[in-house]
């Protein structure tokens, strides 16, 4: 069968009887099993399960209780815990680890009914930019399979790409869901800190951490956010602001609207044709009727020093539960007990989680904690306050995503900085807290470019609105990496 | 002032992670890097701003005491590496 192309077509197809569900689940299983060997998207494919949900999902259909989006697949990141199926956050330290019990985003999910695809490859516990730190392999771009798909949510971001589900979970810390959806073609939104409960999501940096949608188009991001969205009890950390109808708000003229530039981002380590498509699609924004206006952010190129000085130490304390008692990886016959944290840790984590546990430890220790980790604390609030200002004065931030298309397979394994300072135009509002959307806006030598739309507290409508308009007049996002009809058999 | 082969094994024994010897100078040279870069923060001055922890500043929710949870000890160790009798095992600690 030819996939459908949106989630609106999917409930559409399965309300008018065009496909069934499991007619649904079967076409992207087999979509998994044919063309994912060569992406390596997912770490578990979850076959019985999703064809299970799929019977039951029709049931619904054919009795009248489903929901919008009963029957409607879509697939995990493997961050989020799924109860009875293996949840490996990327590392060898949770290989086996069989969750027993779900996240609170998949146990909304599921009792909308929606089916479960399986759980989708990602940088070793969220840290990196890549996807080539999974123990699971690297996950290649479906551009370009030489080409990494970003990271964290990589796997996510080139599934949906790839067509090998119509809607991902995804996690932010520091533009985990962003960079890769752009790299990948795809639109991605990381709510407001607080926005999704973090329940159940596997800690990476609990200040910065949010999950969210990825998916094809900003609609689509529009239905997985509404269930997903929501004060959570079990989640200290989650708002209790009301949410929204964020499907039911996307048209919404951009007359009157004010989108603000900052001038720091169009640096000298923007690359000169990026930057050319995303002054394009800020004429775009203007032809739409938004007023844009240059603005400063002059704490900027602060904000990845910080970013890595706060996040490493949030890891290095959160990570200190993996040592080998209550579960995840043990080392075989440890002599003492010194013998067994340091032996265990030392064989289920990567290099670059070392690393940053090691960065953390640093930071965080007698005799420099004040230097670092104090410090990048108030230049957290420096730009947090930089924000503040900025949003007296506009609706939404515009930038690129990232200062470049997606790179070449190990160009930054040896360098972690080079990797770190890819980061520069997201982790601002993991810091800040602040809902940030990435966009396609174009291409240069074949690969997508991600436009981000930066909003303030909560204002994930607006967001959504700004880019639905973009979407539906300049169909960039309509670009799709393979065509849908193929492997479905 | 860079950080010595000494302190990364000082960090490393911190954290609870073993470092081969062969591994200690490549470790030193990255985290040498990493801290080079996170040292730009010095040039800005931050005296008298307070340290911001959490993006919304809200105060942690309180709820009552009560029991919300039902005993799920057996589902919990189901995952744990060795258990008996309802207990984690782990090397002894106290001779």
């Amino acid at each position: 069968m030819n996939l459908p192309n949106s989630v609106t077509e999917i409930i559409q197809g399965l309300e008018n009887g065009t496909f069934s569900s499991q007619e649904l689940t079967k076409a992207y299983l087999n979509r998994i099993d044919n063309l994912d060997p060569e992406i390596n998207s997912f770490i578990t494919v979850c076959h019985e399960r999703a064809l299970l949900d799929a019977k039951n999902a029709d049931r619904s259909r054919s009795n009248g209780s489903a929901n919008k989006l009963t029957g409607v697949p879509y697939a995990n990141k493997d961050i989020f815990c799924t109860k009875g199926v293996r949840t490996t956050s990327g590392s060898k330290m949770l290989d086996t680890f069989i969750s027993p019990y779900d996240a609170t985003i998949v146990e909304r999910l599921g009792s909308q009914g929606m089916v479960m695809l399986g759980k989708t490859n990602m940088d070793e516990f969220a840290m990196g930019s890549s996807n080539e730190t999974s123990f699971y392999g690297q996950v290649n771009n479906p551009w370009n399979t030489n080409c990494v798909p970003g990271g964290s949510s990589g796997g996510s971001a080139a599934a949906v790409s790839a067509g090998f589900t119509p809607v991902a979970t995804g996690s932010d810390t520091g533009g985990s869901i962003r960079q890769p959806a752009a790299f990948c073609g795809i639109s991605g939104l990381k709510p407001t800190y607080g926005r999704v409960s973090r329940y159940g999501m596997i800690a990476f940096a609990s200040s910065l951490d949010q999950a969210g949608p990825m998916g094809r188009s900003v609609e689509d991001l529009a239905h997985l956010l509404s269930p997903m969205a929501g004060y959570d009890p079990k989640d200290s950390t989650s708002s209790m602001v009301k949410t929204e109808d964020y499907s039911g708000n996307l048209e919404d003229a951009l007359k009157g609207k004010t989108i603000g530039l900052p001038k720091e981002y169009f640096s000298t380590s923007l690359d000169r044709q990026v930057e050319g498509v995303i002054e394009e699609a800020i004429k775009e924004f203007e032809k739409l009727g938004a007023n844009i206006v240059e603005i400063s952010l002059p704490t900027t190129s602060l904000s990845i020093p910080a970013y890595y000085v706060i996040s490493s130490a949030e890891c290095s304390s959160n990570l200190s539960r993996y040592d080998g008692v209550r579960y995840g990886h043990r080392c075989e016959l440890p002599i003492d007990i010194e013998d067994l944290y340091k032996r265990t840790r030392s064989e289920g984590f990567g290099e670059e989680v070392k690393r940053r546990l090691l960065t953390g430890t640093y930071v965080l220790s007698s005799g420099y904690y004040d230097a670092y980790y104090r410090k990048a604390q108030q230049i957290r609030r420096l730009i947090k306050d930089d924000f503040a200002n900025a949003f007296t004065q506009v609706d939404a931030v515009i930038s690129p995503t990232a200062p470049t298309t997606a790179f070449e397979t190990g160009k930054h394994l040896d360098n972690p900085v080079e990797m770190y300072l890819g980061d520069c135009f997201t982790v601002a509002s993991n810091l800040a807290g602040l809902p940030a959307l990435s966009i396609p806006a174009g291409f240069v030598g074949g690969m997508p470019v991600g436009l981000q739309l930066i909003g303030s507290y909560f204002q994930e409508s607006k967001l959504l609105t700004l880019g639905h308009m973009f979407q539906k007049s300049t169909g960039w996002h309509q670009h799709f990496s393979r065509d849908d009809s193929e492997g479905t058999q | 002032m860079p950080i010595t082969e000494k302190e990364v094994r000082e960090i490393a024994q911190l954290a609870r992670i073993s470092i081969a010897d062969k591994d200690i100078c490549s470790y030193e040279d990255q985290l040498n890097k990493i801290l080079a870069f996170v040292d730009e923060m010095k040039a800005v001055e931050t005296e008298g701003i307070t340290p911001l922890a959490h993006p919304l500043e809200e105060t942690q929710k309180l709820r009552n005491d009560k029991v919300s949870e039902k005993n799920q000890r057996e589902s919990y160790q189901s995952v744990a590496p060795t258990t008996e009798n309802g207990l984690y095992l782990v090397p002894q600690v106290i001779e």
